[in-house]
């Protein structure tokens, strides 16, 4: 697959990145790399093989409807860059 | 040129369980911004989400009753994008194996009967909430909504007018209550939905370009909505201009949709699958309990009601509108009580007596066994409907003893003829202009002795055998 400088453009857009024109550069030809793996697996016959979403025999891990305490709201809001002492702060972002 | 609408709907629907979809923090509507939230429901680098057992069993619960097949195996997906309501910036839901899909709802209009066709059902989680605040010109986001369970209910594009599509969520929300898996509180958005709409000439088998509409809080706003945007695309049309596809958001006040955004370069999630959540692999043995365990739903029962007791239509439906009610019902009758009595004190006190305390059937104290007594008592002729519906005010809020209150406040019925018969004779004698009135053939001038007789005896006979009683002596 080829990776496009307007695909890169619509990737920074979906991902809300900004990206110098050097740095386009760059991830061009990275995710040019990154998607020439894929080709190698596409080298597979994989006629009647069922596709598999996960890599691990593991299924139906469930847990009980049991309320635990939730953690403490200062701690989250430390994570964040901004916030009020009650809310995570963004810039502007209501339409 | 006529036009037709054509109308699908995904609905929203939070589930009422105790905790959120992946993780253990409470689901409770409000509190104070952020208190309902951990690791997992903020997206926090490393945390690994959880199912809860309630939400799938309520959404195979869900599928079951709207006539799904249930998806054997099935798994989630992450559904990718950038809004800051979203903290992990991408939404876990189900696009490849939806749980739930091709199932069917019957609806009945003015205009008729119709089958509404389910496409899917699938798990998700809720998002956040902004507020934004004009004086900082800050968003603040409020994660105690983020991680709510939800289904999502997505028709074909089987509705023609709005009627059908009321007609519909009336229909999914007593279903999902009865099932007893949302609360369908539209002002508190655990039903929402988004409608999507487009307009042909009317004949065309084709589908023309729809938009989305969202924001729509109430049953009105859906059908106010529906006919704007309808009347919008058939404008545009006939002046000769496109329809864009997009999403419009519905404006109560201003009674219009507005364009949000649209979705030819908005919309690209880049779904696969989730590799935190293991696949589910449903048994037989699981989907036969959970069958086995399916309530009786409003319809069934408003046909059993008509068939076996023989309760007109509205009755039915209205003890049907709730399962709390219903429940009631049944459980008067089975205490000996007549259907249509029993019927008829819901109807009348049982929702009057809610009204005016603004609370839920679901909520009430009063339990069959009280209410069945009260109406014993009447049916026995030892209380009178007037007293009764006063001793119902006072056991109401408590489930209160019905013979206690009696006994303590002495309103058993008198049944004592001679002193009925008597009072009457003193009543007539007193007050001769009436006992005149009602010979010169004002029959009104009964009530008002009927009135005198029944304060003199406190309220405690009765009125019917007052009324016999005092027109034997009058044609005397």
């Amino acid at each position: 697959m080829k990776i496009t400088t307007e695909l890169v453009d619509h990737i920074c857009g979906l991902s809300c990145l900004e990206l110098q024109t050097e740095e386009k550069q760059d991830m061009t030809a990275q995710l040019e790399q990154i998607v020439a793996y894929m080709d190698v697996l596409n080298e597979l016959d994989t006629t009647g093989i069922e596709p598999m979403s996960h890599v691990f025999p593991l299924k139906n891990v469930l847990r009980e409807d049991e309320e635990l305490p939730s953690q403490d709201r200062a701690e989250l809001l430390a994570c964040a860059p901004a916030s009020d002492g009650e809310a995570f702060l963004v810039p502007k972002a209501v339409e | 040129m006529t036009w037709e609408t054509v109308i699908g709907l995904e609905t929203h629907v939070e589930l009422a369980t105790r905790t959120k979809i992946f993780c253990s923090c409470t689901t409770r509507f409000g509190g104070a911004p952020n208190t309902h939230c951990c690791p997992v429901c903020t997206g926090m680098p490393g945390a690994l989400p959880v199912l809860s057992r309630a939400v799938l069993d309520y959404a195979v619960k869900t599928g079951l009753a709207l006539g799904c097949s249930i998806t054997r195996y099935s798994k989630f997906d992450r559904k990718n994008y950038f809004y800051p309501d979203l903290p992990k910036a991408y939404q876990i839901s189900q696009l490849y194996l939806p749980i739930a899909r091709d199932g069917a709802v019957d609806i009945r209009t003015p205009a008729g009967d119709r089958t509404i066709r389910i496409h899917e059902l699938h798990m998700e989680e809720d998002a956040g909430k902004l507020v934004h605040d004009p004086w900082t010109d800050r968003t603040q986001i409020d994660l105690n909504r983020c991680g709510v369970p939800l289904i999502e209910i997505v028709t074909e594009p089987d509705f023609r007018t709005a009627d059908e599509v009321i007609a519909y969520l009336e229909k999914l929300r007593e279903t999902l209550r009865y099932l007893g898996v949302s609360d369908c509180k539209m002002q508190e958005g655990s039903l929402r939905c988004d409608v999507n709409l487009s307009v042909r000439p009317m004949g065309s088998t084709g589908l023309g370009v729809r938009t989305e509409m969202k924001n729509l809080n109430s049953f009105k706003a859906i059908a106010r909505a529906i006919a704007h945007e309808a009347d919008r695309q058939i404008e545009l049309i006939e002046e000769g201009k496109r329809v864009i596809q997009e999403t419009r958001r519905w404006d109560e006040n201003k009674d219009a949709t507005y364009a949000m955004r649209s979705k030819e370069d908005a919309q690209d999630y880049r779904y696969f699958p989730e590799p935190d959540l293991p696949p589910i692999e449903l048994s037989e043995g699981y989907l036969e309990s959970l069958r086995a365990a399916q309530p009786e739903l409003a319809e069934a029962k408003r046909e059993r009601y008509r068939r076996m007791y023989g309760l007109p239509e509205y009755d039915c439906r209205m003890i049907t509108s709730d399962r709390a009610l219903a429940e009631l019902f049944e459980g008067l009758v089975e205490l000996g009580a007549p259907p249509k009595q029993g019927a008829n004190w819901i109807m009348g006190e049982v929702l009057g007596a809610l009204s005016a305390r603004g609370k839920e059937p679901k909520d009430m104290a009063l339990t069959p066994p009280t209410l069945a007594r009260l109406i014993a008592l009447v049916g026995e002729g030892r209380l009178n409907r007037n007293t009764a519906v006063k001793v119902f005010e006072a056991v109401f809020d408590t489930d209160g003893d019905v013979d206690a209150h009696i006994r303590e406040h002495g309103l058993e019925q008198l049944n004592d003829d001679a002193l009925v018969r008597e009072t009457a004779a003193r009543v007539l004698a007193a007050d001769p202009r009436s006992v005149a009135d009602y010979r010169a053939g004002k029959e009104k001038a009964l009530g008002a002795l009927v009135g005198q007789v029944m304060r003199e005896l406190k309220g405690r006979a009765d009125p019917r055998a007052v009324n016999a009683v005092l027109r034997e002596l009058l044609a005397q």
